[in-house]
């Protein structure tokens, strides 16, 4: 994600693919260094900060999962009327 | 269970389709070293291993490769979307296309169906840790293959993605097989199958 303007939508989704994927990469790191302490303890902070941003998001543009349905419900369903991830724009 | 987020591990927006490439590309949903094949063959070899640390890592690499296949799909997709009738049949898409349309359907590269012969679960947690060693560097062979072919940088990058993920699942997969050999009697690892056996580690 490079180049010109990109919407807030856009931008936000993208800073929750980047702490995701450290999410991702402690998550696999942990299952073999269980007892590392301050490797949960770095995940914890970014799993507290991927669920803050999972509500804005959801707030804002409708829910990516189930769980963020709560405080976005308007009169729209919006899990089905925004666009599904293949369908590109991120 | 399962929970789905709406949104790609690694964005994928390919502005130029590409009916070629995409049946190249294929090969990562439904081909031998797919992702498809990936995601079953950790997500069904978990439960016959006797140490936990191993099935978190097999359930969430299993996990990781689901949404990998995710990936996969949408760029065959994007690469088959408004595709025009001359471009189906010069680009050869025209056998997928008769029987798929542009629907997303498991298969080789080589129009091979996708078949669960392609990963083994055997029950031993040894041989299943070094099949999915040798999976990951299959497939990292197999991205490599496609980055030769691919030259549009839309689609290089998530490929791009793809592969070094493939790096990091070996490199964990290796620390889980270290872990279940030092759990073994390093004399004779085979003594007994841990997963099977009733004698305690």
């Amino acid at each position: 994600m490079n180049n010109k303007m990109i919407s807030e939508k856009e931008k936000m989704k993208y800073d929750i693919g980047v702490i995701d994927f450290v999410i991702v990469e402690m998550n696999l790191y942990l299952d073999t260094h269980p007892t590392d302490k301050d490797a949960m303890d770095y995940l914890s902070h970014y799993v507290r900060m991927k669920n803050q941003m999972m509500r804005e998001f959801a707030m804002k543009f409708g829910p990516l999962r189930l769980s963020d349905t709560d405080g976005c419900m308007q009169n729209e369903w919006k899990w089905v009327t925004q666009p599904w991830p293949w369908e590109g724009g991120c | 269970m399962w929970c789905y987020e709406k949104r790609l591990q690694f964005p994928v927006n390919i502005k130029n389709s590409n009916a070629k490439l995409a049946q190249v590309i294929m090969s990562q949903f439904g081909g031998p070293d797919g992702e498809l094949a990936a995601s079953q063959r950790y997500l069904s070899q978990r439960y016959a291993t006797p140490y936990r640390e191993v099935a978190g890592i097999l359930t969430d690499i299993g996990t990781e490769e689901l949404a990998h296949m995710e990936m996969v799909s949408a760029i065959v997709y994007q690469l088959t979307k408004d595709l025009s009738m001359e471009e189906i049949q010069e680009s050869g898409f025209d056998k997928y296309y008769v029987d798929h349309t542009a629907g997303l359907w498991p298969q080789a590269a080589g129009g091979v169906p996708f078949n669960a012969c392609v990963f083994q679960s055997k029950g031993d947690v040894i041989t299943d840790l070094f099949e999915d060693m040798a999976a990951e560097q299959k497939a990292r062979t197999t991205y490599d293959n496609i980055l030769r072919l691919v030259h549009d940088n839309d689609i290089c990058e998530p490929i791009k993605f793809l592969r070094a993920r493939e790096i990091v699942h070996f490199q964990r997969f290796g620390e889980a097989l270290r872990i279940v050999q030092d759990k073994l009697d390093s004399k004779n690892f085979y003594a007994f199958n841990p997963g099977f056996d009733k004698c305690k580690s």
